[in-house]
């Protein structure tokens, strides 16, 4: 059954990939689509037999990878529920977005290409996460980075696509960067990059009171001598690098905005539901060896209180449709990374799954919106479609209500985001990290950016007049079925998801859900110490979420003239945030000017004049000032070559020769 | 089997097929096909014939395999031939990848047959280079490679190709003098030439130092390390396209096996002392030459710039002189080996049809050529060492193994996959995506059938190897392990010494 999961979307991929010329696009969107769907129902399965069963961990192996010297890899397959929860948002949501983009590029030429790269793309993305090794996890977290950098850059012609893929392909280097050192560093560390090894050998770092903490040196970092706590936090750091760059976190953040450049349900599949979450999936997979390195999680807490407010404020601003809601997924990214780096990884990847449901939703509902106004993204120029089409609508406030956290503080009662969100505020309110006070304020005042931006966009593009051409109204139109009913299904898991799994994710059932595949140390009750919170703090999740909806109408219903207003007022603040807080210049001018005009001198300079210079030219032009002039040197040089080859070896016969004689 | 002498036959078969072609006349359009299916039939049947060599290669043997030894010149140099699990792969590549540049040769029309006896000449001594076992053979056959080489680009060449062969050739001729003196050094301390019989000779720790010193100097040059790395992007630019995949492929592999099978294998004690030496240039080569292949106009250049960086990898990987370093290494080699002479071959795709090699020229590709765009993008993903192609696990060994050594040029060293990144990618972004808006690009068709020939295979194995590097590994582990036991014992014994004095 694992085979099936994984591998049928391989199989798609290829068949549409290679033969979707003489298939035809019809045939290629049933093949992929159907496989989909039946990899998502066998998911489910897999998802209620592994986590409500009481199965030990599966096993399969499919082959052997790599071997050299003590390193070994496998090709193989690892299910626990963690696994299991993946494979359910992967293959639900990659169903249901194949599904959608039958719909939605109905249009397109190069259907079968666009089929076969979403295949590819699942398939890489259920190969991390049913990994059993970090190896064969990096395989698919560049492979998603492969399929992403294909996507973003789907229509070719575009420049500011293909500049946007290249963008995301290497962002995401610099992050695979880290990761890549991070898994030499738990190789020397473990002796093996294997999941089970390494979580048994994690007890040998296990802090043990009383005992001495051990100074033997395990790693020599960098020149740094480093005993066995320091060598853990230096090895959590470097793969979290690898984190921060798929899941865009602040200052690796800079390439999913741009990879908006895609078709819409590439930015639903990749950019908000999974790829992106395979950050928190990476940490939340480690959380072994997370779980004992206090520092490695405090800089996780930073990263992510960081990241959740800076996006949320840059996505106050903006006026592109697509654009907003990346900022808001790259904030969402933030709060589970807070979760981790507290130490409650059942709310993190609680929040992963609820939020695959109403970010796919909202991204798929902005990608009818788009449809219905012939491609235009600009909120600017929309407004008044309400009435036009109606179930977009309700599907889109159905995804915001989910997000922004609407529900009854203190009852268990509410949308998903509800559930997952407050549950990561009041965790850090209580948390023993110490950035927890920071984080909790930071993810507070987020929670008001996400309620009013969130709700700015459904007031610009579904409130007041319409603000597009009469052309374009004229051709507004509800989106066929085929792209209606999976965002009826996203909808229900975005109203529900809360209500029905909450228990199993952080509440009672934790144990009997996990069957220990998070990790926590017997100190850490954190999942159980947030319920008791004071009222004033699970209540302010719900205040901020008000102060900004209500903020959000005054300002954009009932009076539009504020906004305008208050960028004219605060200029400097309002271009800074416009601007992205002008990260995209400094990299520009830091990394990538830096490396083109190093790259240019190196080239000219280094090789040409000082290597080139005294060298080979150098050595040319003596010989030519002897010589005069350059006689017959095409032919002469090649007998020389020759005749002095010719005369080594002789000299070399005749001297050996001679040395026997003797 | 090995009855009969199966490595001299692979290696003299082509120097057949070249005979052959001597006696047929040139000068009618009949006699030149006849010319160029004479070499691709020679070419072929090589590899078919290699390809014995490694069904009845044992992979649990460390030693020598399939020995030939006849007595020749006396005073003790034998013809001795014979692969082990570090040099029989290096004679498959060759031999596999020579039908591949007969046919991408297939549209030459300039003294065909000459071109195509240098080509099986070339043949002959590359795969003797990896099978000789006594130094003096191995260094004809080295030495004598590079003639046809040099006249492959000399008369074959573009525009600059004079200037282009003369550097190579200042280059190389350095590191070969000093090489003739060390091998003559050592037969003098040694009193044998043979391979085998010198890499269980314990030279001095002095001796050692001038000997790796003057083998240094020579493959330095072939691999080419940074800063003797200048005559590659010129070399490769003005050699014709099969040139420049021979090239690429093997002969820049001499320097990776000579620094194993001698360098390491028979000096450890200077290989230890030099090899922070050996990781200082190589990460320098990775980072310098990544930064300069990302501001290359010529694809040509980018390629071979590149080339260069991957190279770092390699020498990087067998100074590490761990399982996974010099493991890595190998299969890095083999891998580069296909991975850039597929490249090259690509370039001569488009080359062929528009003849310049101006990245400026190109763009939009994609529309009429779909086909080149995802072999070109298989082969651009493994030069940037994705995971799942072969580009990968050369990649991952040895930057695994120098981990193991030294963190700071680790850390250094994989930066390259970030710029590796940069620079493929944009050279793609520019030639591939975009729309087709220049007007002599439009009426570009996409593979024949003679390309796809010969690009679909190297496809086929460059992803296989990377899913499935187990055939390339196996074979290399045995030798590779007891090169590192004498390594390791090698180091240890001096170590006593020292200790006890």
């Amino acid at each position: 059954m694992y085979h099936a999961i994984v591998f049928l979307p391989l199989i798609g991929a290829i068949i549409a990939g290679l033969f979707g010329r003489s298939l035809g696009a019809k045939a290629c969107e049933y093949i992929t689509s159907g496989f989909l769907v039946f990899a998502a129902f066998l998911s489910w399965i897999a998802f209620f037999s592994v986590a409500y069963g009481d199965t030990d961990v599966i096993r399969v192996p499919v082959l052997q990878w790599i071997q050299s010297g003590s390193m070994s890899v496998d090709w193989s397959f690892r299910i626990d529920t963690l696994t299991a929860v993946m494979l359910v948002v992967v293959n639900t949501v990659s169903a249901l977005v194949h599904i959608y983009s039958i719909g939605y590029m109905h249009h397109d030429p190069h259907r079968p290409r666009f089929f076969a790269y979403l295949s590819l793309f699942t398939f890489a993305m259920l190969m991390l996460v049913t990994s059993d090794n970090l190896l064969q996890m990096f395989f698919g977290w560049e492979g998603v980075g492969l399929a992403s950098y294909l996507l973003i850059g789907f229509w070719y012609k575009k420049p500011t696509a293909t500049a946007a893929a290249m963008k995301a392909f290497i962002v995401n280097r610099v992050g695979d960067f880290g990761f890549a050192l991070g898994i030499f560093g738990v190789f020397v560390l473990f002796g093996s990059i294997s999941f089970d090894t390494i979580f048994a050998g994690a007890a040998d770092f296990m802090p043990v009171e009383g005992a001495d903490p051990g100074m033997e040196v395990v790693l020599n970092f960098l020149g740094y001598s480093l005993t066995r706590a320091d060598a853990l936090t230096v090895t959590c750091l470097l793969l979290f690098m690898g984190a921060m760059g798929k899941s865009a976190q602040f200052l690796l953040h800079t390439w999913l905005p741009d990879a908006m450049e895609g078709p819409t349900p590439v930015s639903a599949l990749i950019h908000a539901a999974t790829m992106v979450t395979a950050g928190v999936f990476l940490v939340a997979r480690m959380s072994p060896i997370f779980e004992l390195s206090i520092d490695a999680r405090t800089v996780v807490v930073i990263i992510g209180a960081i990241t959740a407010f800076f996006a949320a404020t840059v996505g106050l601003v903006q006026n592109d449709i697509k654009r907003v809601i990346a900022y808001s997924t790259c904030s969402q990214l933030g709060y589970m990374f807070v979760a981790l780096g507290i130490g409650a990884y059942g709310a993190a990847i609680f929040h992963l799954f609820t939020h695959a449901f109403f970010k796919a939703l909202l991204f798929l509902g902005a990608g009818s919106v788009i449809h219905a106004v012939s491609d235009e993204q600009d909120m600017r120029r929309m407004g008044g479609l309400r009435i036009y089409i109606p179930r977009t609508y309700w599907m889109m406030i159905i995804g915001t209500v989910a997000l922004t956290g609407v529900g009854i503080p203190g009852l268990y009662f509410g949308t998903a985001g509800f559930f997952s969100k407050d549950a990561i505020i009041e965790s850090a309110f209580v948390a023993e990290n110490a950035a927890a006070g920071f984080a909790f304020t930071m993810l507070v005042i987020a929670a008001l950016f996400t309620s009013f931006y969130s709700w700015r966009l459904i007031f610009m593009t579904f409130h007041g007049k319409p603000r597009a051409s009469a052309d374009v109204m004229h051709h507004v139109h509800e989106s066929p079925a085929i792209m209606m009913v999976p965002l009826y299904i996203l909808a229900v898991g975005a109203l529900l998801a809360g209500i029905l799994f909450h228990k199993q994710f952080f509440g009672d059932y934790y144990e009997g859900f996990w069957q220990g595949a998070l990790f926590t140390l017997p100190t850490n009750q954190i999942l159980e110490e947030f319920h008791h919170v004071p009222f004033w703090v699970k209540l302010s999740p719900f205040m901020a979420m008000l102060i900004g909806l209500v903020t959000a109408w005054y300002m954009y219903i009932r009076s539009p003239e504020t906004p305008k207003e208050l960028a004219a007022q605060h200029r400097g603040l309002y271009q800074f945030l416009l601007n992205k807080w002008y990260f995209d210049e400094l990299y520009d001018f830091l990394f990538v000017r830096s490396s083109k005009a190093l790259g240019r001198f190196l080239w000219k300079e280094g090789d040409g004049r000082v290597i080139d210079g005294f060298g080979p030219n150098g050595v040319a032009a003596r010989v030519q000032d002897v010589t005069g002039r350059v006689v017959r040197l095409q032919s002469g040089y090649l007998y020389h070559y020759a005749f002095v080859m010719l005369i080594g070896v002789a000299a070399l016969v005749t001297w050996m020769m001679l040395g026997s004689a003797f | 089997m090995t009855d009969w002498p199966i490595l001299s036959t692979v290696t003299f078969l082509p120097l057949v097929g070249a005979l052959l072609i001597l006696m047929i006349r040139d000068d009618s359009e009949i006699g030149r096909r006849n010319i160029r299916n004479v070499a691709l039939l020679a070419t072929s049947f090589t590899f078919v014939l290699s390809l014995f060599i490694w069904i009845n290669f044992d992979s649990a043997e460390p030693n020598f395999q399939m020995v030939e030894r006849v007595e020749w010149l006396g005073s003790g140099i034998a013809y001795h031939m014979g692969v082990d699990g570090i040099s029989m792969l290096f004679v498959i590549l060759t031999t596999f990848l020579m039908p591949i540049c007969i046919l991408a040769s297939w549209r030459v029309e300039k003294r065909v047959k000459e071109y195509m006896i240098a080509f099986l000449v070339l043949e002959t001594f590359m795969i003797g280079v990896f099978c000789a076992l006594d130094i003096v053979l191995f260094y004809i056959f080295f030495e004598a490679g590079l003639i046809p080489m040099f006249i492959i680009i000399g008369v074959w060449g573009g525009k600059r190709r004079v200037y282009a062969s003369f550097k190579f050739f200042l280059y190389t001729l350095l590191g070969s003098l000093l090489m003739l003196l060390a091998i003559m050094a050592m037969y003098w301390d040694a009193g044998t030439t043979d391979i085998p019989l010198l890499l269980n000779h314990d030279f001095s720790a002095e001796m050692q130092f001038w000997l790796w010193i003057a083998f240094f100097a020579s493959f330095a040059v072939k691999m080419p390390m940074w800063p003797v790395h200048t005559w590659l992007p010129d070399a490769h630019v003005e050699a014709p396209t099969a040139g420049s995949v021979i090239l690429a492929a093997i002969l820049l592999k001499l320097g990776g096996y000579g620094f194993i099978r001698f360098s390491l294998a028979m000096f450890p004690l200077a290989s230890a002392d030099f090899a922070p030496l050996v990781f200082a240039l190589s990460v320098i080569a990775i980072i310098y030459t990544s930064l300069v292949a990302l501001m290359q106009e010529d694809i040509k250049k980018l390629i071979a710039y590149s080339s260069v960086a991957h190279m770092g990898y390699v020498t990087m990987g067998i100074f590490a002189a761990n399982a996974q370093g010099l493991q890595g290494a190998i299969f890095q080699m083999l891998s580069h080996g296909l991975v850039s002479g597929a490249l090259f071959l690509c370039v001569g795709v488009i080359y062929d049809r528009l003849h310049t090699r101006e990245i400026a020229a190109y763009g939009g590709l994609v529309n009429n050529m779909p086909k080149y765009a995802l072999v070109f993008m298989v082969f651009t993903m493994a030069n940037v060492g994705l995971p799942g192609t072969s580009g990968f696990v050369g990649e991952f060994l040895t930057l695994i193994g120098i981990f193991r050594v030294n963190t700071w040029v680790a850390l250094l060293a994989t930066t390259g996959v970030v710029l590796s990144a940069a620079y493929a990618l944009w050279l793609y972004r520019r030639i591939i995506f975009g729309a087709l808006e220049k007007e002599s690009l439009k009426a570009m068709l996409d593979l024949s059938r003679r390309e796809k020939v010969i690009l679909y295979p190297l496809v086929a194995l460059v992803i296989f190897f990377g899913v499935y590097p187990m055939p390339i590994l196996d074979v290399t582990a045995a030798s590779v392990e007891n090169l590192l036991n004498n390594y390791t014992a090698a180091i240890q014994s001096a170590g006593d010494v020292a200790l006890s004095n």
